[in-house]
């Protein structure tokens, strides 16, 4: 597996490792008989994410990309942490290896599924906002 | 403990010994003659691939006409199963016997196989990755070709009983292939004692260079050609031998199976500090049979730690070692021959093999008793997995 000197650097250093209590998001895609689960934590205030947190299990690629969308969600507004996409994680990286590519599309689920969760404690509908979180294509 | 260099991936690859490369190296250079050649430069390249025939023979015990080099184990597994497939169905026999734990390169060969028409059974193994011989016997039928299990368990280290086997086999007039490429040199082999007819091994494994092999025929057993050409490998596998290797490969086998008792009991010594010092992490536990193990295999499941963070953690820290979850293999199922002990998937994926030899190091196995509990603490802080295995869910 040729990983990047990126993706070598978050998944030594990985960062925003950990829980946040009284979250005001939290997010869980994946599933441990596919060998990934990744767990977004979210503290938003005025619309804005003043911390994020993860936990991981799973391969190099995915601890890396759950590391990287921790940080380019940082300090960013709610709107702006919805623009974030798989694609947006592996350039960021700087590319991943094809077979991990599926890793991107978790950590973008798992940020997408940390906002629903924050929408929903709001009452408010996260499908009109965030969308439908599909499946990782890659576990069926 | 300073940081220091592991290779602990012996089942992988293995080092090129001195006594090995010295051998090649004047058929790397000088000695470039092609052993059909009539003239002395020639003849020399001729005698030198001989002289390493009889040394192969030698150390499995048949005759050096009954060995053929290949390019390695896979080719040697698919030539034995494709050839006695093919030469048998002639006489209807198109039944073939194998285990679900075998290399891939028999698996996909019979794969192949059952979609020209072949029948293919795979015998399962119990939870300590054992075949059952009544089994074995059971599954055997008027139409099958051939019986083909290997020798030891690339992954999870399990050796067969193939004296018992052969036995089996013998009796009922069905031939025997074993892949015999992580076992050899790792325990005595007979192929006339044990009832061999096809054995493949591979030179790389045993300290010789990648990209050459043995399947060893036994006199009797006509397989078809794997390559046509010229007269080269008693016309069976043709083209211009690659001399260094097959050299290289003579001393290496002669080296292996020198003094396999004494390799036995060093490096077992060193596997059983491993496994014991591994098992005592929380939530661990070794695949395999405990007592009918290679003596250089670790293979251990941790709870909780997926298998290529585990291994990219290890070789930040300079040890080297494999794993049979998914995202090792470039698919998206974990090992089949973990999950043919039972491990649920989950467990398969945070699989962790040693390999340690005869070179290993009781430091080395002080090393990575201190990383390991050290890379699998950090992994599982991160887990949302261990969390819930921790809060029992």
């Amino acid at each position: 597996m040729l990983y990047s000197e990126k993706v070598m650097d978050h998944f030594s250093n990985p960062r925003n490792v950990g829980e946040i209590e009284n979250a005001d998001g939290i997010g869980e895609v994946g599933n441990a008989k596919c060998g990934d689960i990744m767990k977004m934590y979210l503290k938003i205030d005025d619309g804005v994410i003043t911390d994020v947190k993860f936990k991981t299990f799973g391969c190099g690629a995915a601890i890396a990309t759950s590391s990287i969308a921790t940080e380019m969600v940082k300090g960013k507004t709610i709107d702006e942490a919805l623009k974030l996409t798989n694609k947006a994680v592996v350039e960021a990286l700087d590319g991943l290896p094809p077979v991990k590519l599926h890793c991107s599309v978790l950590a973008e689920q798992a940020m997408k599924s940390a906002l629903s969760d924050y929408y929903r404690r709001q009452g408010i509908d996260p499908v009109p906002i965030v969308g439908e979180i599909g499946e990782c294509e890659a576990c069926h | 403990m300073e940081k220091r260099f592991v290779y602990a991936d012996n089942s992988a690859t293995t080092k090129i010994s001195k006594s090995v490369l010295d051998a090649m190296m004047p058929y790397l250079t000088e000695a470039y003659g092609n052993p059909s050649s009539i003239y002395k430069l020639g003849r020399d390249s001729k005698r030198a691939i001989e002289n390493a025939r009889e040394k192969c023979a030698a150390a499995l015990g048949c005759t050096p006409s009954e060995i053929y080099f290949t390019g390695g184990g896979s080719e040697s597994d698919n030539w034995a199963v494709t050839g006695t497939a093919r030469k048998l169905a002639a006489s209807g026999k198109k039944h073939i016997i194998t285990t679900a734990v075998e290399h891939h390169a028999i698996l996909h060969t019979c794969a192949a196989l059952e979609k020209e028409g072949f029948e293919v059974t795979y015998l399962p193994v119990d939870s300590e990755g054992k075949i059952s011989l009544t089994e074995l016997e059971n599954a055997i039928r008027p139409d099958t070709a051939l019986v083909s299990i290997m020798y030891a368990n690339n992954e999870i280290g399990v050796i067969n009983p193939i004296s018992e086997i052969g036995k089996i086999c013998r009796k009922k007039g069905v031939l025997f292939h074993t892949d015999a490429v992580q076992a050899v040199g790792n325990v005595p082999i007979n192929v006339v004692e044990q009832s061999i007819d096809m054995l493949s091994l591979s030179g790389h494994k045993i300290h010789a260079q990648k990209g050459v092999g043995i399947l060893y025929i036994r006199k009797g057993v006509n397989l078809p050609n794997l390559i046509n050409g010229g007269g080269q490998e008693r016309s069976k596998r043709a083209g211009t031998e690659n001399v260094p290797a097959i050299v290289g490969l003579g001393v290496a086998l002669e080296n292996a199976v020198s003094d396999i008792p004494g390799k036995i009991e060093k490096v077992s010594k060193m596997r059983d500090k491993l496994i014991d010092g591994l098992l005592k992490i929380e939530r661990t536990r070794l695949n395999g049979s405990r007592t009918d193990r290679l003596c250089g295999n670790v293979n251990i499941s941790v709870e909780g730690v997926e298998g290529e963070s585990l291994l990219l953690s290890l070789d930040l820290k300079g040890i080297c070692a494999s794993s049979g979850s998914a995202c090792t293999s470039g698919s998206l199922d974990p090992s089949h021959v973990l999950l043919a002990l039972g491990l649920p998937h989950e467990v398969a994926h945070g699989s962790l093999r040693l390999s340690i030899s005869d070179e290993t190091t009781d430091e080395d196995i002080d090393y990575i008793l201190e990383v390991v509990p050290e890379v699998v603490e950090r992994l599982r802080a991160m887990s949302p997995l261990w969390e819930r295995i921790k809060k029992g869910e």
